[in-house]
């Protein structure tokens, strides 16, 4: 395997010898993404300690100049319906308790800076890693008596992109060193780095050993999560990080985990790391 | 998603004779009547098929959509702005719905 990737690497070289910068357009280009003239994103920093690339980059940089474009400007944006959209729901009463989010903790720019930056968090009574997802469902059961969201609900998907979008420029990081966070990372690891389905590919084969090449027509960039939910053009819509994931195993041909089973919510934990130092992206827009 | 909300980004000021940007974005499914649903029925078309931009009453830019535009659609375009005035902005969808919004510019 060490061998077949070698190879790849000195073809890609030899390529890049014999033609022009234009032809391997796969690679992250060398620009800078600044939301609306002033806010700065961090999209390329040092990689963590530990981490296999020195390198952390943000898919932006492997995206077409239009679609980077898209993001770089919040009205063009399409996210940002969903955005505005979260924030309506934010401010909803719902349930038998008769609560909305805001009834506790009061105007969300304010209460969720910063909190989207740091999920996964370990959750002590769950004993286990919670997403935003979790969380809101958690709050939503508890706190305001009403149904939790079924994976996926367009309302999920909305108040997500919401409360993540309110750290949007501050870089992710996320705490390992509570509860068992070190194990589900591990266990993330190793999920990363298990070859599946019938096309036998780990996740580390097409994000790790392969970035900044062409998948058929498309760039594989090196994966990481800090810009979800994203808009994905291909959907015309806001995508989860585990409807992305579940993508990602279904295209290896492999029967995919459920979304917020233990196997996902470990790679979730997992992958997060990779990205950490990047900044919140949320709404990103992709392919 | 929720019914359709349209958002314009249209300056406050501009100086008499100038070409104003006007940026305006509706959230729509745009539902091409080509797909099918998981049973293989056609889904039924449902899209913005008219856009209308006016400027006190005279209309500054319009076009039809077609299928083919993807959701949300996004349309950029110039006004050459002489008086201050509203630009009143118009999408009509295929079941007639019309979804309208102004904004104010002062020329000065």
């Amino acid at each position: 395997m060490a061998k077949i990737h070698k190879t790849g690497v000195l073809l890609a070289g030899l390529l890049t010898a014999g033609m022009s910068s234009a032809a391997l357009a796969g690679g992250p280009v060398d620009e800078k993404l600044v939301i609306d003239e002033e806010l700065e994103i961090i999209t390329r920093t040092a990689a963590p300690e530990g981490h296999p690339l020195d390198e952390v980059i943000s898919g932006w940089h492997y995206r077409t100049k239009e679609t980077r474009e898209l993001e770089a400007d919040s009205f063009q944006n399409p996210g940002m319906l969903y955005v505005e959209r979260g924030e309506e729901i934010w401010n909803t009463v719902e349930g038998d308790a008769g609560k909305s989010c805001a009834s506790c903790h009061g105007d969300g720019e304010e209460f969720l800076k910063g909190i989207g930056a740091n999920y996964p968090k370990w959750n002590a009574d769950a004993n286990k890693p919670f997403n935003l997802e979790l969380q809101v469902n958690q709050c939503r059961e508890a706190n305001m008596q009403a149904e939790p969201y079924k994976f996926d609900a367009a309302d999920q998907k909305a108040l997500v992109t919401y409360i993540k979008h309110q750290s949007i420029g501050m870089p992710v990081e996320i705490d390992l060193t509570q509860g068992e966070m070190q194990e589900w990372w591990k266990k993330g690891e190793e999920t990363y780095y298990t070859r599946t389905g019938q096309l036998n590919l780990a996740c580390a084969t097409c994000h790790e050993d392969y970035n900044g090449n062409y998948i058929r027509a498309d760039h594989l960039s090196q994966g990481n999560v800090n810009g979800f939910p994203t808009y994905r053009l291909k959907q015309s819509a806001m995508v989860s990080l585990h409807n992305r994931f579940r993508g990602c195993i279904r295209d290896t041909r492999a029967e995919f985990p459920a979304a917020f089973s233990d196997e996902l919510m470990a790679l979730e934990v997992y992958v997060t790391w990779r990205g950490t130092g990047l900044s919140v992206e949320t709404p990103a827009v992709r392919q | 998603m929720a019914a359709p909300k349209p958002r314009v980004k249209v300056p406050k000021k501009a100086s008499k004779g100038e070409v104003v940007t006007l940026k305006t974005l509706i959230s729509h499914p745009m539902e091409s009547g080509q797909r099918k649903d998981k049973q293989g029925n056609p889904i039924p078309r449902k899209i913005i098929n008219k856009f209308t931009c006016e400027y006190n009453g005279q209309v500054v830019f319009s076009c039809d959509m077609d299928p083919a535009v993807s959701a949300n659609p996004y349309l950029e375009f110039t006004a050459k702005v002489e008086d201050s005035g509203t630009f009143k902005f118009t999408w009509v969808d295929d079941d007639g719905s019309v979804y309208t919004t102004e904004k104010k510019l002062a020329v000065e």
